[in-house]
């Protein structure tokens, strides 16, 4: 295990000396130190390796892997990022169209399986030694070999099913006696998100956990190709709209690279305003869902108050209550005034006040910590073997933060903590919520009351061929969303990394071994979003 | 325990008084676009910058459809000559041929009502606003409305999203499960019309492609008091609206 935040921390201008000292001439890189950005291109079969040394050695995290099929060739392009101040990697490889075979890394970085996985599936690439490709975002009513996300597929219509096979059952792993598989889902609880999950369990206690997701796979990668850009931000406010302005922020980002459009300062200090007001809104309602899960009702309620004051104070200020049709590439649909900032100012520092309450209120009902402590626990280890972002992995003791990390949107010029916990149970998980909220209600009140002045109205741009990637911090964690315009100014290719797909990943490390009560528990304290992952 | 007790009493009740009286707390409800009589040149650049489709230009009229709208706003800001805006939000509406019957419940079930929710591809934001109908602020109970875990014991099916190929399958055997007579509200443009997602190859273009829809509740996503107003209009407590503004020579259409 290396060391994170060891003092000999790599500068990111020494990186190609370093490179070129381990991999002399094996490897091109090349550095954008406008972008931040390290770029290595490298044959196929150096990629393992390579992607080995930058995780295990560098100490670099793996973000995404972004396939696209360009005309002659496959382009696999592997987005590393690490502490601050490390900058941003991406591995690239060039791969004719007629080699199907790609050496897989996840057996040396775990974050890339589910990637890797799910590239199998939907472009019919081959990972050469993954341990399991096959049926993952595609159920097992789609033939093999019918691979959606090729450029040749049509995606405007319905697609035609085989017929399933009725004798199918789950295939089982623990063969005591008296054990069996509990189904639960996709139809199940309250108002849950569909998913499903298989309990292997003996009585009581469950044994593990296998998550089957992507029931809500709306294909928004494939279909939003062809797509105007105008109307891809639809797409990306809208596949997951508990997390709207974060996903249209990468989205914009990611645009205002490639046509170089300059964002003023007055919009990029309005979009933290409302990136952490989204933020805070979430964070509250994950805590009254976890409350909800413990069945713990006055708690509930008086955390779901604070969660509908958040939403019509979101309302109030935007004209809409989960900040749909505000990000536009260049700039912001809407401007506010001196005196609704003022009003937020306030707002928000009455919900820090009620939010305290809460907290030391919780922070002494044993019989409700009961539930939460030493429940769903994932290990520091863990938790940066299987890359996991956001509150999960700082809950963890792993602070990495994009605010901090890939600084965006004038973040660097804003003084603010990246809370942490070392336990990485249910309770870490809640404490790291209630300090988080705490941190963006700092943050949107430092801003709101020295807000600049400036332009909102996006500025008219010229279209031109191109690709970027944008990135935010989104309330569940980090996500990346990698943008291709084609030459008629049209998306070509819009790849979408989630945070919540980074974090089911590693689901099954908080369930394993538990008392069947607790799973409700282990899934509010994950927080996670299924139309977030399944996209 | 007791503290928690008293933070209650504290707190005191903060439920809406709707439907016996109409909500104007702030920032309930996002509001719709309406439609308007096209006087003027410049109106006709709205028409073009709606990127679904909802806004049309008809006989001299600009009408706006429910099932497309999915509040993006490009009618309103950054225009010369935005488009009407209204602030309510009892927007669901019956699907059934007329007024005088066709609503399957009948006034057995008009004073309490068994729900079931499917989430047959919904992005969170309708889930959320469905949730909030469960919370403090609105308190469906007193209405005599609960959620309940099994279609077997519901008596509405409530459906957000555009239904997702992979949730085609459990949708209908929830619907299957249910007894009869039953309900279906279809919650959010999603589920309505297919929104920004269908149809494709991996959704369908809304809810009644599949099973039969007896309210529908426009809103992307619908406020908690328009999925109030859709209940109560289910169960023939509160009156239909219009899914298309003005009402037109559109209403009662029905999707194929």
């Amino acid at each position: 295990m290396i060391e994170l935040n060891g003092n000999n921390t790599l500068i990111f201008s020494d990186l190609p000396e370093v490179i070129a000292k381990r991999w002399h001439g094996q490897v091109r890189a090349s550095l954008d130190v406008k972008e931040f950005l390290c770029l290595i291109e490298c044959e196929a079969s150096h990629v393992p390796d390579l992607c080995n040394w930058l995780f295990s050695e560098l100490g670099y995290s793996l973000a995404s892997l972004i396939i696209e099929e360009l005309p002659s060739y496959w382009l696999l392009r592997y987005v590393f990022y690490g502490e601050p101040g490390s900058g941003q990697i991406h591995v690239s490889l060039q791969s004719s169209k007629s080699e199907k075979t790609i050496p897989s890394i996840s057996r040396f970085v775990h974050t890339a399986d589910w990637f890797e996985r799910e590239a199998e599936d939907l472009f019919g690439l081959v990972f050469e030694g993954h341990p399991r490709l096959g049926d993952f975002v595609l159920h097992e009513e789609w033939p093999e070999g019918v691979n959606p996300m090729r450029t040749a597929f049509d995606a405007s219509c319905p697609y035609i099913h085989r017929e399933l096979d009725p004798d199918w059952r789950p295939h089982r792993i623990v063969k005591a006696p008296g054990a069996f598989m509990m189904p639960i889902g996709p139809v199940f609880s309250d108002a849950a998100e569909s998913a499903h999950f298989l309990l292997e369990t003996v009585g009581e206690d469950v044994i593990r956990t296998i998550p089957r997701f992507f029931y809500k796979y709306r294909g928004v990668e494939k279909i939003a190709e062809g797509r105007s850009i105008g109307r891809a931000l639809l797409l990306s406010e809208r596949f997951s709209g508990t997390s709207a302005f974060a996903h249209s922020l990468a989205f914009c980002q990611a645009i205002e690279k490639i046509f170089r459009i300059d964002v003023s300062v007055r919009v990029r200090a309005l979009r933290i305003i409302l990136a952490e007001l989204e933020r805070l809104r979430h964070h509250i309602a994950a805590i009254a869902a976890i409350c909800n899960s413990t069945a713990f009702a006055v708690a509930t309620s008086q955390a779901s108050i604070l969660e509908e004051e958040a939403l019509r104070l979101t309302c109030t200020l935007t004209g809409h209550r989960y900040l749909f049709g505000l990000n536009a590439p260049g700039g912001l649909s809407m401007d506010f005034s001196e005196q609704a900032f003022r009003s937020l100012a306030d707002a928000v520092y009455k919900l820090f006040n009620k939010l305290s309450e809460l907290k030391e209120m919780l922070r002494f009902s044993s019989s409700f910590l009961d539930r939460l402590e030493e429940v769903g626990i994932v290990s520091r280890e863990l938790a940066f073997a299987y890359g996991l972002v956001g509150p999960i992995a700082r809950a963890s003791g792993i602070t990495r933060d994009l605010r901090k990390v890939l600084p965006y949107s004038d973040y660097e010029n804003i003084a603010f903590d990246v809370p942490s916990e070392q336990e990485g149970d249910g309770y870490a998980r809640l404490r790291l919520l209630f300090s988080e909220a705490e941190q963006s209600i700092n943050i949107i009140r430092k801003v709101a009351l020295s807000m600049p002045e400036g332009e909102v109205t996006p500025p008219r741009f010229e279209v031109t061929p191109g690709s970027a990637l944008g990135w935010a911090e989104a309330p569940r964690g980090a996500t990346f969303h990698w943008v291709r315009i084609r030459g008629d100014g049209r998306v070509g290719r819009y790849r979408l990394t989630t945070p919540s797909f980074t974090n089911w990943h590693g689901f099954h490390l908080a369930s394993e071994d538990f008392a069947f009560q607790d799973f409700p528990i282990i899934m509010a304290t994950f927080g996670l979003s299924n139309a977030e992952c399944d996209r | 325990m007791f503290k928690w007790v008293l933070k209650g009493l504290k707190t005191g009740i903060v439920t809406t008084l709707y439907p016996d009286k109409d909500e104007s707390a702030p920032g309930a409800s996002p509001g719709l676009p309406v439609g308007q009589k096209d006087n003027k040149e410049e109106v006709l650049s709205v028409v073009s910058r709606c990127p679904t489709g909802a806004l049309s230009r008809y006989d001299h009229q600009i009408t706006v459809d429910y099932e497309l709208c999915v509040h993006c706003f490009r009618c309103v800001r950054r225009i010369k000559d935005p488009i009407d805006w209204q602030n309510g939000y009892e927007w669901a509406a019956s699907t059934a041929e007329s007024a005088a019957g066709g609503h399957k419940l009948g006034k057995a079930f008009r004073r309490s009502l068994h729900i079931r929710v499917v989430d047959a591809g919904a992005c969170g934001a309708c889930l959320s606003e469905i949730e909030q109908i469960n919370k403090p602020y609105y308190n469906m109970h007193r209405l005599g409305f609960f959620i309940t875990p099994t279609p077997r014991d519901a008596d509405v099916l409530l459906v957000a999203g555009p239904v997702t190929d992979h949730m085609r399958m459990p949708l209908k055997k929830a619907y299957d499960a249910m007894p009869t007579p039953k309900g279906v509200v279809a919650v959010g443009t999603c589920a309505l019309s297919g929104g920004v997602f269908g149809p494709s190859f991996a959704s369908g273009a809304g809810v009644s492609e599949l099973i039969p829809v007896d309210i529908m509740i426009p809103g992307c996503p619908p406020p908690p008091l328009a999925i109030i107003h859709g209940l109560l209009v289910m169960v023939e407590r509160r009156r239909s609206s219009s899914l298309t503004s003005p009402k037109s020579q559109a209403e009662g259409r029905h999707h194929v």
